[in-house]
């Protein structure tokens, strides 16, 4: 019973905030709410005063057009803006001014696709639709939610431009969710319509079920990185149900991020009805060819053309030109990086690749940074790639550099300051070479047929002074000892 | 002086020619408030402080040779459900107690700041507009300067008694399915509903949004036709305002209608139109065909659908429309507490609406509920897109229509108003004309047995405003009725 395979469904609804916009959807109130008072940036549409209308912004339609076109979908050339009806405190006018498409309402663009690899395996997750709506207002708690005694409200978010990309439900685990939302956030970046690394950027609605047995949703995940945890924490917890021979219930749930668990929010049965109708404050969108065809024209190079252009135009790898191009900014660091020194050729490429990805990445994951807001700038890569190559530094001690690089701090500084601390006593080092060669007849021999030996040998050192004996005086020693052992020329 | 002698366009040049200052308008103005105002109540807020200052500043600047607006001085009534920067704007509803907006409506832009008109208080209404009689306003109700015991017509019931009275030289209202035209023909003045997007609705406090529309309300046509000139056009904050021309309407009013071909619509004469009313409508059309119009019968055949389709939709919207108000940000807000959240929206709610909004608020929501959409909702947009196509059809074969704006005249406080049904159904010659969108205009022509006023309605095709204020001068001149007075005013008949 418990080996049981359970095949599981999963369904993501993500909003997503048009970070890059002027204005908010309706209004001109500055859609750059971040860290301004509370409060501030509202007018009497956003706070949905008595008498108020709402006017489209039009960029926004550019952006969701922009966007529905680098998922594939197909756009709505006419719909009408729809009213969401339902009272809470984060939203002014009562309703949410939002699409919908049934009753002959049309979301703003249906279909599209987001494909995935995961163990080498291709696969595309297809899209239900996208549409617009305006951001309710941000609720403010002393701690908890639960135990806060009082609930602030700042406007401020108010009327912000969302998006809703809502998936079907053909995503079978928190591994391709994972992967879906990786490569969205990366198409995000490449259409230039937001940023989602600032924080409540995004939203995540998540539909869980296993196959054969009612489902839930999961609301208020509030980044990328909790959806992976949310789901797997949904599917133990329905598996569980199971387990124990009861069954599951249509249900709405609430991510406790804190705790991370779901708690049980209402049963779908009563679920509330939103009385969706046409909003006619607005008059209905007309989307022609022209207008779309002018997006397509301007619209950048989208992150899977890149990595098939990396591939073609760097010798990279797939996996590396894939994983390279996910951050648009890390993949233009690249470029930039190698395109600025000519000498560089495939072997450089793979190299300043290998740097980006692993080190560099490993460091900004940690510090929870892009790389765009560190001081790391692509001379200082070249230069590393360089010395190692040149054999100035290990790699090993190249990777020991990180953390002052991305202060900003040039190679040849960095170890210029290493030296200081650095063992550069000939005597000193001289009797450790000695010692080296005594101990490895072996590899002193390799020495005869190969002098590459030679770093062998400098490794041994290296290891008895940890690290810290100069590796040209060691590498000058060794040779003039291993020539008057007449071992080499 | 005597305010109610003049027409706008009269006073207007008494200012310009300094026969008269503006101080004396303003100061005449309030006059006649406190000499009528008792019985009739229009107003429930005023600014008469304001105005007077007002009125001297724009006195000493019109000695000093400065730029004035074309409204220069004129006294005007603004309906309590247009936005005034600072000035209480309740809807005649508990719920907006001391809200104050933080902007102007931009018709008030238009006429005070732009124009020089003096906002002299906001006039009684229906509750959020809903209503044909001004009973349900919080304030209690107007009462018609023709007769005291009965209703003025509503919703703008005190804008049009403010003018019938004297107490304002230029009103505005708002019309969602009559809310001008009724008032305007139970008080005897003119009220004209411009075509939908014709003037900007931004700052109008929305009953229901796709039917509501502001429009003057004055003693006579030319007033109208001056009043419509200034706040028609594009706004950018209304995004359903329409970029068209707008016409040269006192001029256009003065030209001739004999090449005018008036449709009469049958439908409109039927059984509930009152004969008195009827025989003094149908002796209107024979004087403007004395004019040289000619006229030609019309048929609206969905017109005994309008009644139930305009207030399912009004309903449906007003849910909507309405729910924004729950005490917390600005307006009233229960005095208990306990509860949660919704216990206080609740109580709120309940509390300071009066039965009429609610029973719309409950009525609309329930058409609007799942499983009732289809059955309700988009079962009415559909009528209403066939009335409208009766409307095109008709408008084929003719340039206005004609008829009756009311099928009654005042009838007595309280009469009708605990029977909604029968309320309802006295708007079914004014509703339709919201349901598609057009402009009508309504204009006295004359007087019951028990000397009620008697209101004609001219309804135009979409735009053409000029059109039915051509044909609204030439009657109103013909029939030389407009300097009648009401019997509260001395001098009245």
């Amino acid at each position: 019973m418990s080996n049981q395979n359970y095949e599981i469904m999963i369904g993501l609804e993500v909003h997503i905030q048009l970070t890059n916009l002027k204005s908010k959807l309706f209004c001109n109130c500055s859609n750059d709410y971040r860290g301004a008072e509370p409060n501030t940036y509202v007018c009497p549409i956003c706070l949905g005063l008595p008498g108020s209308l709402p006017v489209l912004n039009k960029k926004a339609v550019e952006f969701a057009t922009r966007l529905a076109l680098s998922l594939d979908c197909k756009i709505n050339h006419r719909f009408w803006f729809y009213r969401k009806n339902y009272h809470y405190i984060d939203l002014p006018k009562g309703f949410q001014i939002s699409q919908y498409n049934k009753a002959g309402g049309k979301a703003f663009a249906d279909g599209g696709k987001i494909t995935i690899k995961l163990n080498n395996h291709k696969k595309d997750i297809i899209l239900n639709r996208i549409h617009l709506e305006e951001d309710p207002a941000r609720l403010v708690h002393k701690g908890s939610i639960a135990t806060s005694p009082y609930t602030l409200v700042d406007y401020n978010r108010s009327g912000v431009c969302l998006i809703e990309i809502v998936s079907e439900p053909v995503i079978n685990s928190p591994e391709e969710a994972r992967e879906f939302l990786k490569q969205l956030k990366s198409i995000v970046q490449y259409s230039e319509i937001a940023n989602l690394d600032l924080q409540g950027s995004v939203r995540v609605d998540a539909n869980i079920s296993i196959v054969g047995h009612e489902r839930s949703e999961a609301k208020n995940i509030n980044s990328f990185k909790e959806v992976e945890r949310a789901l797997r924490h949904e599917i133990v917890r329905q598996k569980n149900i199971l387990k124990r021979g009861k069954t599951l219930i249509l249900e709405t749930r609430h991510w406790d991020e804190k705790r991370r668990i779901t708690i049980s929010l209402r049963k779908k049965e009563f679920e509330a009805d939103y009385r969706y109708f046409p909003e006619q404050d607005l008059t209905p969108i007309e989307i022609d060819d022209e207008f779309i065809d002018r997006v397509r024209d301007k619209l950048p190079e989208m992150p899977s053309e890149r990595a098939h252009r990396l591939r073609r135009e760097y010798d990279l790898s797939e996996f590396d030109s894939d994983n390279l191009v996910l951050d648009k900014d890390i993949a233009n660091f690249f470029e930039d990086g190698v395109n600025s020194d000519p000498s560089f050729g495939p072997n450089e490429y793979k190299q300043f690749c290998n740097w980006l990805m692993n080190n560099i990445s490993g460091w900004l994951n940690e510090h929870n940074m892009t790389i765009k807001n560190t001081k790391l700038h692509t001379k200082q890569v070249v230069d590393l790639v360089n010395y190692v190559k040149e054999g100035k530094i290990t790699t090993k001690i190249a990777k020991s550099l990180m953390a002052d690089l991305m202060e900003g701090e040039s190679v040849s500084n960095i170890l210029e300051k290493k030296d200081k601390t650095r063992i550069s006593d000939r005597a000193f080092i001289e009797n450790l070479c000695k010692d080296a060669i005594d101990e490895n007849p072996k590899i002193v021999e390799d020495c005869a047929n190969n002098t590459k030996a030679i770093k062998a040998l400098i490794g041994r050192v290296m290891k008895k002074t940890r690290g810290q004996a100069d590796p040209s005086i060691t590498r000058e020693i060794i040779l003039k000892i291993l020539r008057k052992m007449d071992i080499i020329d | 002086m005597e305010l109610d002698n003049y027409m706008a366009y009269e006073l207007i040049e008494k200012i310009h020619n300094r026969e008269i200052t503006i101080q004396e308008v303003i100061q005449a103005s309030f006059d006649k408030i406190d000499e009528t105002d008792q019985c009739i109540h229009s107003f429930v807020n005023y600014s008469k402080q304001k105005a007077l200052e007002k009125a001297k500043e724009y006195d000493t600047k019109l000695i000093g040779g400065q730029e004035f607006g074309k409204l220069y001085g004129l006294p005007f009534a603004n309906k309590d459900l247009i936005c005034m920067k600072d000035f209480p704007t309740t809807c005649c509803s508990r719920i907006l107690e001391g809200f104050r907006p933080p902007y102007n409506a931009y018709v008030i832009e238009r006429l005070v700041e732009q124009e020089g008109a003096i906002h002299i208080g906001n006039t009684n209404m229906d509750e959020f507009a809903m209503g044909s009689s001004t009973e349900s306003s919080c304030y209690g109700p107007t009462f018609n300067p023709w007769d005291l015991k009965r209703v003025p017509g509503g919703s703008s019931g005190g804008s049009a008694t403010s003018i019938a009275s004297g107490q304002a030289i230029l009103a505005l209202g708002s019309d969602t399915g009559g809310s001008i035209r009724c008032p305007a023909s139970f008080s005897g003045v003119v009220g004209l509903k411009p075509t939908y997007g014709r003037v900007s609705r931004y700052g109008l406090i929305a009953f229901a949004n796709s039917l509501d529309q502001i429009g003057p309300i004055t003693k006579c046509v030319h007033d109208a036709a001056l009043m419509l000139e200034i706040i028609s056009g594009k706004d950018p904050l209304d995004s359903t305002s329409i970029d068209g021309k707008v016409d040269n309407y006192t001029e256009e009013i003065k030209k001739t209608i004999s090449k005018k071909v008036l449709g009469v619509p049958k439908e409109f004469f039927g059984e509930g139109v009152d004969n008195t009313v009827k025989k003094s409508v149908e002796k209107s059309i024979k004087k403007l065909e004395s004019l040289g119009a000619t006229t030609i019968e019309v048929t609206i055949p969905h017109l005994e659908y309008t009644v139930a389709t305009y207030y399912l939709i009004c309903m449906c919207e007003a849910s909507s429309n309405l729910a924004r108000y729950d005490g917390i940000r600005y307006g009233k807000i229960t005095d208990d507490l306990s509860g949660d959240i919704f216990d206080v929206f609740r109580r709120t709610r309940g509390e300071n609406f009066g039965p009429e909004v609610r029973r719309r608020i409950f009525l609309g929501t329930y058409a609007l509920s799942a499983g009732y959409y289809d059955m309700f909702y988009l079962k009415a947009l559909k009528v209403r897109s066939l009335i409208k196509q009766d409307f095109v059809n008709a408008f084929k074969i003719c340039d206005s229509i004609v008829c009756p704006t009311m099928p009654i005249t005042a009838f007595k406080i309280g009469e009708l108003i605990d029977n909604p049904l029968q309320m309802y159904a006295i708007d079914i010659l004014t509703c339709p004309v919201n349901l598609a969108g057009l402009p009508a205009l309504s204009i006295p022509c004359g007087f019951d047995s028990n000397n009620l006023p008697i209101g004609f309605q001219i309804i135009g095709d979409y735009f053409d405003e000029k059109g039915i204020l051509n044909i609204g001068y030439q009657l109103e001149r013909e029939l030389d009725i407009y300097r009648k007075k009401p019997p509260i005013i001395k001098g009245g008949i």
